[in-house]
């Protein structure tokens, strides 16, 4: 009953002075949107980043040869002998290099990479219409393509580009399926790519053997154990050189970012706190205003029987009050700048529930803390020299 | 009328032996009270007159136990005010003592009825009993149309009679009522003085502290006060 009370007074003081109210509030509103905003900017961006990791595959190694002396690459049966390391699903070798790609008059430079069937489910990437290519095609040297979808509208405009024969550095390759459309992943473009067996690259391309290959594990949890059986059997080929190839996987990667986050999320929290604490700075200034100025409020309430902590509990709870809405502004404000970052930028933005309650929660303990000073000195005034004070 | 049952009791309403007070002030004493003693019973309506310096304003704090003397005993409803705590002291303000201020004293962000209700909240009153006391202290002092509106939609006169309201809604056994008159002018200080008369009719015990010989004149006993002591107490019924 008395707690009601003590809202109700503690409300008719906040709303008696509106302006004053919001001013004092402002520097909790400002703490809690701009911690709510910040994290979650740095959230969306971080699970872009770890969801395009992820994207990558954890069940991924990538190898890089530089290799050594005249040894610079794995033949294509060295590559494809790696499948025989256990716990290893799949390999697939890439040649990868830049063509200039043309139809009748169109000309447009593209990304071409030389693969094998393997690379469908590795890097799953599938065609929308027409076929993939096949070992068959390997194993004739076939000139056969698959075109992404942003090269075949520069090549062809809006027809069908199936069965039709496009030159590439001049050999004629004929399409024969047109890739889904994929997007941009974190290492590169997917849309304007041409893909042709392996081998039928080894010739055009005029680059001999493998650089370049992406193994799948049977699982995730082999991981480690693959790459060290792959580091061992490079090691044997490349004979111990260092820097002669690099294997790398997107858990790595992802390891790496995770314990940037959490370094970025410590550094916002502590900036986070040190003005949510300024904020409570000003909401005590303001109190003690408050009660220097109501000291004759004061005088009248004890005079009329209020007791000590009728009057210790008007003004925490007034203080609370005041931080408490402040954090909700700030709440509400932040969810606000958030999706504004998320509608008007590239960055993906999510608000995370948790730093939601937490800065609530601060405030809310700010307001207490920072409230316990003003509202003792209210409720210790003596009753005769509040009488006396205007 | 409430108090009748009260009148009863074997000891006097008030009962001041021996106060006495002063200030340290610079390494020099300042006697404000010395020896006051006298007694109020149940029902009087009584008037402190001096003039200002004269300390009839102390006397006032220590009978309304805004302060404690230094010296002496003070019993209000035969209990001694000096041993207790300051709640215990915010408790008997509470609930014996309606107080009448020169300046009203009303919160200015509170509507009449709002102040009324105040000591009652601070008793703990249920809200729908609060609202039906205030309303009818309220109608007794003849504002109940005006109880929605703030103080300083009120004249002087109506806010003092909202302060009357507000110290009668509890029904406490004494009215303190300090220059009651003093911020008003003639006409309405006649009001406001037949007002107390008329709660005094009606069985409210009333002390009255005002420099005014003219209004202290319509009390029924009045205790004159001069440099800390009483130098006279006329009209005194025991």
């Amino acid at each position: 009953m008395m707690i009601l009370q003590s809202f109700k007074m503690a409300w008719k003081g906040i709303s008696g002075s509106k302006i004053r109210s919001f001013l004092t509030m402002l520097g909790i509103i400002i703490g809690v949107s701009s911690v709510i905003a910040l994290v979650s900017v740095g959230k969306g961006t971080t699970s872009q980043i770890t969801s395009q990791l992820e994207g990558l595959g954890t069940d991924l190694l990538t190898v890089s040869i530089m290799g050594r002396g005249n040894t610079t690459y794995l033949t294509y049966d060295e590559a494809e002998a790696l499948t025989d390391l256990d716990g290893v699903k799949s390999v697939s070798p890439v040649i990868s290099g830049s063509m200039t790609a043309k139809y009748g008059t169109e000309n447009t430079d593209v990304s071409v990479e030389g693969i094998t069937p393997a690379y469908e489910d590795i890097q799953d990437f599938h065609v929308q219409s027409g076929r993939y290519i096949l070992d068959i095609d390997n194993g004739y040297r076939m000139k056969v393509a698959l075109i992404g979808t942003e090269t075949a509208s520069d090549l062809f405009g809006t027809d069908d580009p199936l069965g039709q024969t496009i030159l590439l550095n001049g050999s004629p390759f004929k399409v024969v399926g047109l890739l889904e459309s994929k997007g941009t992943s974190l290492t590169s473009s997917n849309n304007d790519k041409i893909l042709i067996p392996i081998k039928t690259a080894e010739r055009v391309m005029q680059s001999k053997g493998v650089r370049s290959m992406t193994i799948q594990t049977e699982s995730p949890d082999q991981v480690a154990s693959v790459k060290s059986l792959i580091e061992a059997t490079l090691d044997k080929k490349f004979e111990n050189a260092d820097n002669s190839y690099t294997v790398f996987n997107s858990q790595d990667a992802l390891d790496t970012l995770n314990s940037t986050t959490q370094t970025l999320s410590i550094a916002l929290g502590g900036i986070a706190g040190i003005s949510l604490f300024v904020g409570g700075i000003g909401i005590m200034n303001i109190m003690l205003v408050s009660v220097s100025e109501r000291t004759r409020e004061i005088g009248i309430r004890k005079a009329i029987g209020a007791k000590k902590r009728n009057i210790l509990l008007q003004f925490m709870i007034e203080s609370t009050l005041l931080s408490g809405m402040g954090g909700l502004i700030g709440v509400a404000i932040g969810y606000g700048a958030s999706a504004l970052v998320g509608h008007y930028t590239s960055m993906d933005t999510s608000v995370s529930l948790n730093i939601v309650l937490i800065s609530f929660g601060f405030s809310l303990f700010i307001g207490v803390v920072f409230g316990v000073i003003p509202a003792n000195k209210a409720a210790k005034l003596r009753p005769i020299y509040a009488l006396r004070t205007d | 009328m409430n108090q009748t049952s009260a009148q009863n009791k074997d000891h006097p309403l008030i009962e001041v032996i021996g106060l006495g007070h002063g200030y340290v002030m610079a390494d020099q004493t300042m006697t404000v009270l010395d020896d006051i003693n006298f007694r109020i019973d149940y029902g009087e309506f009584v008037a402190i007159i001096g003039p200002s310096g004269s300390g009839k304003s102390t006397l006032m704090n220590m009978l309304g136990c805004l302060d404690i003397a230094n010296e002496g005993t003070y019993l209000l409803d035969g209990q001694d005010v000096k041993k207790l705590s300051d709640n215990k002291l915010a408790k008997i303000r509470n609930e014996k003592i309606g107080f009448i201020f020169q300046q009203f004293n009303l919160l200015t962000k509170l509507s009449a009825v709002e102040n009324v209700e105040l000591p009652l909240i601070y008793r703990g009153m249920s809200h729908r009993e609060r609202r039906k006391n205030a309303e009818e202290s309220l109608a007794k002092v003849g504002l109940q149309e005006r109880m929605h509106h703030r103080p300083s939609e009120l004249s002087g006169g109506q806010q003092q009679r909202v302060a009357i309201a507000r110290a009668i809604a509890g029904n406490p056994p004494v009215l303190l009522a300090d220059e009651p008159t003093g911020a008003l002018d003639s006409k309405t200080g006649v009001e406001v003085m037949n007002k107390m008369k008329e709660l005094n009719e009606q069985g409210h015990t009333i002390i009255l502290i005002t420099h005014d010989l003219s209004i202290a004149e319509q009390a029924k006993r009045v205790i004159r006060i001069q440099d800390g002591k009483i130098v006279e107490d006329r009209g005194n019924p025991a």
